[in-house]
């Protein structure tokens, strides 16, 4: 378990050490940083000073050494185009785009599970094959014209809820901007998290369907049906159970996802997140942004991959001792 | 099963046309109303795209031919529609139905490069991976492993940006739609990449494929004419998949304002475009483009939906 | 005696896209209260899907389309699904084919076995967990208390099938149905397997359809042995007697293609011609015309039903005297020097 652990870890760093050289690489080499820090009248002088000064002429091992050893204290660089550390920027938006990200995967899972145990036991009822069609309309429709969709359909027709931004916040601690605690910040939760959602919730059906089926098929299953047990317990007890190893990892997986994917929903909603700062960052072409956000994303990919598989151990015995088996 | 089917009809030599008639994916393919509509869907949008100059009712793109005066007006259905414009206009005075129509030609365009992209990146990498093996493998592995962590819409944004720096603003309009093409090819090469060599590791191992190398035909000689034969059904369902995912990546990226510009508008764009109205009462320009991308995505997602159950009864 | 279980002309249909194919027709037999009946045949001779029928689990869409199944007199083949669910687990047990993927492996042993007796008997955790022990003890798993919190994956191959066992017999069933018990286990344990559910049977009086193609399984442990051909009866009697003097042709074929320890290891083993047909294509008259040595006129035209013959029942026209008088001389003289015990008296064809 320990050395599971362990290996898991290492390879975690690896993953991040390419995102970071992949970054770096990003930070460094497009566009040139100097160019983008001072004016078009500035003296070559100063020029040369100021990429001394950031240490632009030293070996590009060491100035890789440096990134990381800076981006390991969150810091960023300035970016291009607010002037301000790129870190204290992302650190206003991080609390908006969590709590979507959150809530959202919620109401994936909440509605998702049920929804795809349902049309995996009863998976020739007329209501099964509509959650199905359903969720191949959820597949197929992009993002973004689920949120316009429904803005027109609930904000602007119907006018119940808020079409854009976060409604108020209540600070907490001085750090986190929360929109959780107030009715307008709940109301205008809702419309962006099922736009973000709809698509995991659709994922995560599929996928428990899928697993569902599959795992009706076993021969335990059979055997479970043959020593006579009740529907119940081998649908919930049995069945259920078994399906869950993949779903969990899915699900975590669909988190990192959800994150990213908060872009376009933050986009279509107004919504001041991280997702909103990165895209203005690729229209401007502001590097540190893009490189600090990129950073981000692949640790909270990676630490919620490294999370995902010490689940995956609690929940499946034959873990524990040796490898990981097939499915 | 179908291989009986072929060599029947081959020995009586009736042709194409016939043996695809006797397969069992057309025998599939009668059988599911569903496909058969989407099918339908699917080729109408594609020949419409196509000939959007002969079938739309105006040019957009001519300037000469727009009036501001007609601007934003409703469907012709609507109080205050005009005749000569079923689906309304947009801010510019623009024909809705015509800015679609040529809107769909560049989506589907854009959609269907970036798929052959990705498909021959993915397969040449696949094959390479499977049949050389040792470090080539590892390292063409290892980057589809840490790619696949990240969603392509994710990918394509950033591979988006780095290509906009150096292209630098003055001269990306004119490199956008190349730009577009290799991001979302770059964002969809693993699944064919990972594919393509599963199956190389499989055939390569199987007795005509050693007997091949016995009577000395090159690797790419029996990669080509017997290994990817074998791999052509599910880069088939992928590719199809793909093209509606490809298809949904373009459109967001240029709803996301990193895609095609307004000048030459895709689907996409019009709904950004039209999304600034939405507000105003103005939702035909949003909509209608809007509804288009939900028909095409999902009728060539139900495609490779039954294409998928189709080349794999297994999964029924 | 009333017999334990009673099967009367089952027919089972599986509807497909080219049609529907019968993979059991107008099969009967029984067997009485503590007997071993084998039951033995090719693969798609439809031995599992008469046990998959009479527990009650038929994989869709195949279907019971005719005839009575009756477990100690009671007619069962048409009960509601929820009353055939309290039949299962506690009056018909059934043992399948793999060990390794019949248990669930993420529920510990003791946790299956609590639930399986649970469900079938009035039983406080406590004293399920007692019985729960008691029944890994009579399987022989030894240290019974503590390996009840084991998982699946920590038990082997045979050893699994011990708790399988275990879990067939939870509710004393008066019936055990055992799909090919021993096949996935190693050659060593497979007698130790066999001889183990034979015993806990006996002493439960509980009777046995043991299901297998393996003929050296059926001449050790069953009274009696039902012998399939295209999902119909072939032969049907006493295991000495179908193993010493079979009566169909079909068994006769079958018997002379096992090796056995006496003979001479360097004679070629007989071998039957051709194969058995597929579901779909079965030929008129007998299914086993085709590939018979003895064949004569009305086996290509009409289906043979059960004859008594020797010391039981053979689906075969030389055993009943008003066909058999019609077949040439010579193929009654083969016959005959087979070990066929015709019903007509040897000259008689003659004439």
């Amino acid at each position: 378990m320990i050395a599971f652990a362990i290996k898991r870890f290492v390879q975690a760093l690896g993953v991040m050490l390419v995102v970071a050289l992949i970054s770096f690489m990003m930070f460094r080499f497009v566009g040139d940083p100097v160019n983008q820090l001072v004016g078009v009248d500035t003296p070559p002088a100063e020029r040369a000073a100021l990429r001394e000064a950031l240490g632009l002429n030293d070996p590009v091992m060491l100035q890789f050494g440096r990134f990381v050893v800076k981006a390991a204290q969150f810091d960023f660089g300035i970016s291009y185009q607010f002037k301000q550390p790129v870190a204290s920027l992302i650190a206003s938006r991080l609390p908006a785009t969590l709590e979507l990200s959150f809530v959202s995967a919620l109401f994936a899972l909440a509605v998702g599970v049920p929804m795809g145990v349902y049309t995996g036991l009863y998976r020739n009822t007329l209501l099964a094959r509509g959650f199905l069609a359903v969720s191949l309309i959820g597949v197929s429709l992009p993002t973004f014209l689920i949120g316009i969709l429904l803005i027109f359909a609930v904000s602007v027709n119907l006018g119940w809820l808020p079409s854009f931004g976060r409604g108020e916040t209540v600070n907490l601690g001085g750090v986190w901007n929360t929109g959780l605690l107030t009715k307008s910040g709940l109301q205008s939760l809702i419309l962006p998290s099922i736009t973000l959602g709809l698509f995991q919730m659709t994922l995560i059906m599929r996928l428990v369907r899928g697993e569902m089926l599959e795992v009706l098929r076993t021969d335990y299953i059979k055997f479970a049906r043959a020593r006579g047990l009740s529907r119940r317990a081998i649908n919930f007890g049995h069945a259920l159970k078994n399906t869950l190893v993949p779903v969990i990892t899915i699900t975590g997986l669909q988190l990192g996802s959800i994150i990213a994917f908060a872009i376009i929903t933050e986009t279509v909603f107004q919504w001041p997140g991280m997702g909103l700062l990165f895209l203005q960052a690729v229209q401007n072409v502001d590097i540190p942004i893009m490189a600090a956000y990129l950073l981000l994303i692949a640790f909270l990919f990676v630490t919620i991959n490294f999370i995902v598989d010490l689940l995956y151990v609690a929940v499946d015995p034959r873990i524990r001792i040796g490898g990981r088996t097939a499915g | 099963m179908s291989d009986v089917t072929s060599q029947e009809t081959n020995r009586s030599a009736p042709g194409a046309f016939r043996r695809m008639r006797d397969s069992d994916l057309w025998y599939s393919f009668t059988r599911s109303p569903l496909a058969m509509l989407s099918a339908l869907v699917v080729l109408i949008f594609v020949l419409a795209a196509l000939f959007a100059p002969l079938i739309a009712p105006h040019d957009p793109f001519d300037p000469g031919s727009i009036s501001i005066l007609d601007s934003f007006l409703p469907p012709a259905w609507e109080d205050g529609g005009d005749a000569r414009f079923l689906l309304g206009t947009d801010d510019q005075g623009r024909d809705v139905l015509s800015t679609i129509l040529f809107g769909m030609r560049i989506s589907l365009a854009v959609g269907f490069a970036s798929v052959v992209f990705a498909m021959l990146l993915g397969i040449t990498l696949g094959l390479v991976a499977g049949y050389f093996g040792g470090w080539v493998d590892s390292v063409i592995m290892r980057i589809a492993d840490v790619q696949l962590t990240f969603p392509a819409i994710l990918i394509a944004l950033l591979i988006n940006g780095v290509a906009r720096a150096m292209a630098g603003p003055q001269s990306y309009d004119k490199v956008v739609f190349v730009v577009l093409v290799l991001s979302i090819g770059l964002s969809f090469w693993v699944q064919y990449g990972r594919t393509v060599r599963g199956s190389v590791l499989v055939e390569a191992n199987k007795e005509y494929v050693l007997a091949a190398r016995l009577i000395g035909l090159g690797p790419w000689t029996i990669m080509f004419k017997h290994v990817l034969p074998n791999v052509l059904g599910p880069v088939l369902v992928i590719a199809t998949i793909n093209l509606a995912l490809a298809i949904i990546t373009e459109a967001t990226l240029s709803f996301l304002g990193v895609g095609v510009p307004p000048t030459q508008p895709s689907l996409g764009t019009l709904i950004r475009i039209g999304n600034d109205f939405l507000f105003s009462g103005e939702w035909w320009i949003t909509i209608f483009p809007g509804i288009t991308l939900a028909i095409l995505a999902l009728t060539v997602n139900l495609l490779g939906d039954w294409l998928r159950d189709a080349l794999n009864p297994k999964l029924r | 005696m009333t017999p334990a279980l009673s099967v009367r002309n089952l027919r089972i249909e599986i509807p497909t896209r080219r049609g529907v194919l019968t993979a059991i027709d107008d099969l009967s037999f029984d067997i009485a209260p503590g007997e071993v009946l084998g039951m033995v045949g090719e693969s798609g001779a439809g031995k599992s899907i008469t046990g998959s029928a009479v527990i009650g689990l038929l994989e869709p869409p195949g279907r019971v389309a005719g005839g009575e199944i009756h477990l100690a007199g009671e007619r069962i083949d048409h009960l509601p699904p929820e009353r055939m669910r309290h039949i299962r687990g506690k009056r018909i047990g059934m043992i399948f084919q793999d060990p390794l993927t019949s248990l669930n492996p993420l529920y510990r042993i003791g946790d299956q076995l609590v639930e399986t007796i649970m469900t079938h008997q009035r039983m406080t955790t406590a004293e399920a967990r007692d019985k729960a022990q008691r029944l890994l003890e009579e399987v022989g798993i030894p240290a019974a208390k503590t390996r009840l919190s084991s998982y699946p994956h920590q038990f082997s191959g045979g050893m699994r099938q011990r708790v399988v066992i275990a879990l067939a017999l939870a509710a004393d069933p008066e019936l055990v149905i055992a799909d090919e018990p021993t096949t996935a286990l190693d050659v060593s344990v497979q007698a130790q397997i066999i001889a183990l559910l034979k015993r806990l049977c006996a002493e439960r009086g509980a009777a046995v359809m043991l299901i297998t193609h393996d003929m050296g399984v059926i001449a050790e442990t069953a009274d009696r042995v039902c012998v399939l051909y295209a999902g119909r009866l072939a032969e049907l009697g006493p295991v000495r007697d179908v193993v010493k003097h079979p009566q169909h042709p079909y068994t006769i074929g079958l018997m002379s293609a096992i090796p056995s320890l006496t003979g001479d290891p360097d004679e070629a083993l007989a071998q039957i011609p051709g194969s058995m047909p597929r579901l779909g294509a079965i030929p008129a008259g007998c299914a086993f015309n085709p590939r018979c040595g003895y064949r004569f006129d009305p086996c290509t035209v009409e289906r043979p039903p059960p004859y008594d013959a020797g010391a039981g029942e053979a689906a075969c026209f030389l055993h009943a005297p008003a066909f058999a008088r019609q077949a040439p001389a010579e193929t009654l003289r083969q016959a005959d020097a087979a070990g066929i015990q015709l019903s007509i008296p040897n000259g008689e064809a003659a004439r």
